[in-house]
């Protein structure tokens, strides 16, 4: 166990926890755009950042990747802390006007857009907060999305932009996207459903009939684990 | 060199018998083909000049030797005549049979091609006198001229792998390690860490393989000094690696190279090959037991793959994309092994530490930076090129002794350090010396030794804009603040050279980059704002200027600017409206010509072209 201080809170933490999971635990608040507990951290949208102070050294660090230590003063709400949170969000909600989280999250935190960044005209709703990658290679185990281009071009899309073969159509991506960028259309009846530019057609439940996954997942799923087709055709409900 | 060498004592022996069959004042032609020089056709002057001595049945009593960049780029290209170290500089092509002739067989000097001392107007004639060089202490970048990369004899004749052989045989890892930390050696990639300090907590670090990684992904517009090392003496960066593994206690290294170079990679390859064969690299090195190889990964190219993390991740075959570097690659690095990555010349010095000494080493350079380093000397200056002095040495002896001052007798403004995000400094400064902590003081930095200095006509706020749009093209996008902020910063520059800036511009550029400096992932975000920061610190007024008064003051951009001819100076010469691509200087032989501001597109060749100084910006 390690002793700390977070916000003047004296707090007992396990080492190897990072700050943020410390923090969540005590009921301090951190902001975050590109965090979920089904994946590992990634440190790339930058809200989470604190300031914390060991020995004598003063710096900004990732809350959800720097792990706690002894005697570590954190500080989740310095004038440093907000001045670089307030930049990040202004910068996204010039990328994404329309993004309704965003502007509910700067409403929380008191934040306006900057007038001075014209806002961007693409309509795009996406922050990069790249769950959705991690989600496909990490939770899905697919890799059917990843980033094309680098910097202010860089996008999340199938390989070659072209209709992916590998993706098996189980919709974790649009699940975990917190801006609503990608898009799932499944039809009235149930019985297909379109992303990443293909159609999958769904499985119905043995039991009840309702359409429930698409058979390529189901296919999928069985060739991970050896589980014939047949015995996953039931849905959640009907199991 | 096809045979193992099993000893220490049997390299010592190779060496002097090569040493003993070079006769030290047998007349030799040496020639730069480094890649500015090649660029110049050099290539086109040693076929001739192999030619030449060919049919003069020369080949046995003239030595002839192509080498690496000798760092005179501005003047290439460049021949050197053993034994006497004359110096012919821009040698015409078809000047070989002439110089053979008259030089070597009659030791008659060609006045023509004598470089020709801008500041005395006397012709010099020995290399050694030439102030570009004579200024200079050339200790790494030196070897250059003494050695043909592709000749493994050549480095061994000149004592090559004499501090290998002394570290395999008679020191410990530790004792190695101990002496690179006295000679206090600090990184030359850009961070100016201790590589001792580096080494040391690689060795101590668990885990199994540890991995040694030489970076020669340099990316710097301008710079191409390790670029220079790896071309002209690959086997100095190769011993420092086996030197260094040696040390870490690894067996394998990398050499992370940008494709880009492709005579830098052809060049280390060869080398690699040949110290394989020579039993210098690869198993049981010098008879010692120690065994350590090198691979050749070769880079896209992507200027952040420069950084540690993200050069790993490239290494991996992955995105070159950084992570947070809270447990050190010391540690965790390749593989999340541990893992020790010095660059280019950083692993060059070591030799030098090894055979010298480091009490000989740290009495070169200042207090806290030890040792040479190599600055890319471009952009508004005299004499481009490559150049090596002391730690410490002034800025101003580099821009003005060494190189040459500026062209055309225009005044200095800035000198940019530390590559694209690094600062640019003004003249008040030129008078301090140059190592890592004084350049970070006054708001720049080392970097790898990028150097490009700027005279009255560039505009601060345009040479901001240019930087920053390097970095919003380079930045790999993965965090906010880099991704968006610097772009978001580049539209604000822009819209000041366009003369769209607002009250409050500067303000807000000042809080965006402490915002940045905070808030981004990596060291290129980090430093992204340093060229907006150092331009706002030391030329304010500039920006003021663009914003308020819509006025670019050094006549830059275009947006802001009106050009017009002096009908008192202008004496009707008709050049201008020659030059002018769209018509718009126009005017009747002999009377004063005039601009139509509605044609004009402000490209300058007018301005260009005048004789009478006739051209007014404003």
């Amino acid at each position: 166990m390690v002793n700390l201080t977070i916000d003047n809170k004296k707090i007992e933490a396990e080492a190897g926890q990072t700050i943020l999971e410390v923090s969540r635990e005590n009921g301090i608040v951190i902001p975050t755009l590109c965090s979920n507990e089904a994946l590992e951290p990634s440190g790339a949208c930058r809200m989470c950042l604190v300031e914390v102070k060991h020995g004598k050294r003063t710096r900004i660090v990732t809350s959800c990747l720097y792990q706690v230590a002894e005697g570590l003063i954190v500080d989740t709400k310095s004038e440093r802390v907000l001045a670089a949170r307030r930049l990040v969000l202004q910068l996204l909600l010039a990328r994404c006007p329309e993004s309704k989280q965003l502007r509910e999250m700067a409403e929380e935190l008191g934040i306006q857009p900057e007038p001075r960044f014209t806002p961007d005209q693409d309509k795009s709703k996406c922050i990069l907060c790249r769950m959705c990658v991690r989600t496909c290679e990490k939770v899905v185990g697919v890799c059917a999305i990843g980033f094309s281009y680098r910097g202010s071009e860089k996008n999340v899309c199938t390989p070659f932009q072209e209709d992916s073969v590998s993706c098996i159509g189980c919709g974790a991506c649009a699940y975990v996207c917190p801006s609503g960028h990608i898009e799932m259309e499944t039809t009235e009846t149930g019985d297909s459903r379109k992303i990443w530019g293909r159609t999958f057609k769904m499985k119905s439940c043995k039991v009840c009939g309702r359409y429930f996954a698409p058979e390529d997942q189901l296919k999928f799923i069985s060739t991970t684990t050896g589980v014939p087709v047949d015995d996953l055709a039931v849905c959640i409900s009907c199991r | 060199m096809t045979t193992k060498i099993k000893s220490f004592d049997e390299l010592k022996s190779i060496q002097e018998r090569l040493k003993a069959g070079r006769d030290p004042k047998k007349p030799c032609i040496t020639i730069c083909v480094g890649t500015g020089c090649l660029a110049y056709g050099t290539q086109k002057l040693v076929d001739n000049f192999r030619a030449e001595l060919a049919k003069r049945n020369l080949t046995e009593k003239i030595g002839f030797r192509t080498t690496g960049c000798h760092g005179f780029c501005e003047r290439g290209p460049m021949v050197v005549i053993a034994p006497d170290k004359i110096f012919y500089q821009r040698v015409g092509l078809e000047d070989a049979a002439e110089i053979i002739d008259k030089t070597l067989l009659k030791g008659e000097i060609i006045e023509r091609l004598l470089y020709v001392d801008p500041a005395t107007g006397q012709k010099v004639t020995r290399e050694d006198d030439v102030p570009f060089y004579k200024k200079q202490t050339r200790l790494v970048f030196g070897l250059n001229s003494k050695v043909d990369p592709e000749s493994l004899d050549d480095y061994l004749a000149i004592g090559g792998y004499t501090a290998l052989g002394k570290a395999l045989t008679g020191m410990k890892p530790e004792a190695i390690i101990q002496e690179v930390i006295k000679a206090n050696l600090r990184g030359r990639g850009g961070g100016g860490f201790p590589a001792g300090w580096k080494w040391d907590s690689t060795r101590k670090a668990q885990g199994d393989p540890k991995y040694v990684i030489c970076n020669a992904d340099e990316g710097d517009p301008g710079a191409y000094m390790d670029r220079s090392l790896l071309e002209g003496n690959p086997h100095l960066v190769l011993e420092g690696m086996i030197i260094g593994a040696f040390a870490i206690g690894s067996s394998q290294g990398y050499i992370y190279a940008r494709n880009e170079y492709p005579l830098a990679i052809k060049n280390i390859t060869l080398a690699i090959e040949q110290a394989r064969q020579a039993g210098l690299l690869g198993e049981n090195i010098l008879g010692t037991g120690f065994n350590f190889d090198v691979k050749i990964n070769r880079g896209g190219g992507a200027f952040v793959c420069g950084e540690s993390s993200a050069l790993f991740a490239s290494l991996e075959g992955r995105a070159g994309e950084p992570r947070a570097k809270y447990i050190h690659a010391t540690d965790k690095g390749l593989y999340d092994k541990p893992t020790n990555l010095n660059n280019v010349e950083t692993w060059a010095n070591v030799p030098f530490i090894i055979d010298r000494g480091a009490d000989w080493y740290a009495s070169i350079g200042t207090a806290g930076s030890k040792g040479t380093k190599i600055f890319s000397l471009v952009g508004k200056i005299n004499n481009t090129g490559l150049v090596e002095v002391p730690m410490g040495t002034k800025l101003r002896e580099i821009v003005f002794d060494i190189g040459g001052g500026i062209p055309g007798g225009k005044k200095f403004k800035a000198i940019q350090t530390g590559g694209p995000s690094g600062g640019c400094i003004p003249e008040q400064y030129l008078d301090m010396g140059v190592d890592f902590d004084e350049l970070t003081k006054i708001g720049s930095m080392m970097g790898s030794g990028g150097m490009i200095v700027m005279d009255e006509d560039n505009c601060m706020v345009d040479v901001a804009r240019y930087f920053t749009n390097f970095l919003v093209s380079e930045s790999c996008g993965k965090c906010v603040p880099c991704r968006e902020g610097v772009r978001r910063m580049r539209d604000i520059l822009a819209d000041i050279t366009e003369g769209k800036g607002q009250e409050g511009d500067v303000e807000l550029l000042e809080k965006m980059a402490a915002a940045i400096i905070d808030g981004s992932l990596c060291a290129l975000g980090n430093s992204a704002p340093n060229p907006v920061l150092s331009t706002i610190r030391y030329f304010r007024d500039e920006y003021e200027a663009h914003i308020k008064h819509k006025r670019c003051p050094a006549g830059v951009c275009k947006a802001l600017i009106l050009y017009s001819i002096d009908p008192e100076k202008c004496t009707g010469c008709t050049l201008c409206s020659k030059v002018c691509p769209t018509g718009a200087a126009a005017g009747e032989r002999k009377k004063a010509h005039a601009i139509d501001k509605a044609l004009c597109t402000k490209c300058g060749a007018c301005r260009e072209s005048c004789k009478f100084d006739a051209i007014i910006v404003r």
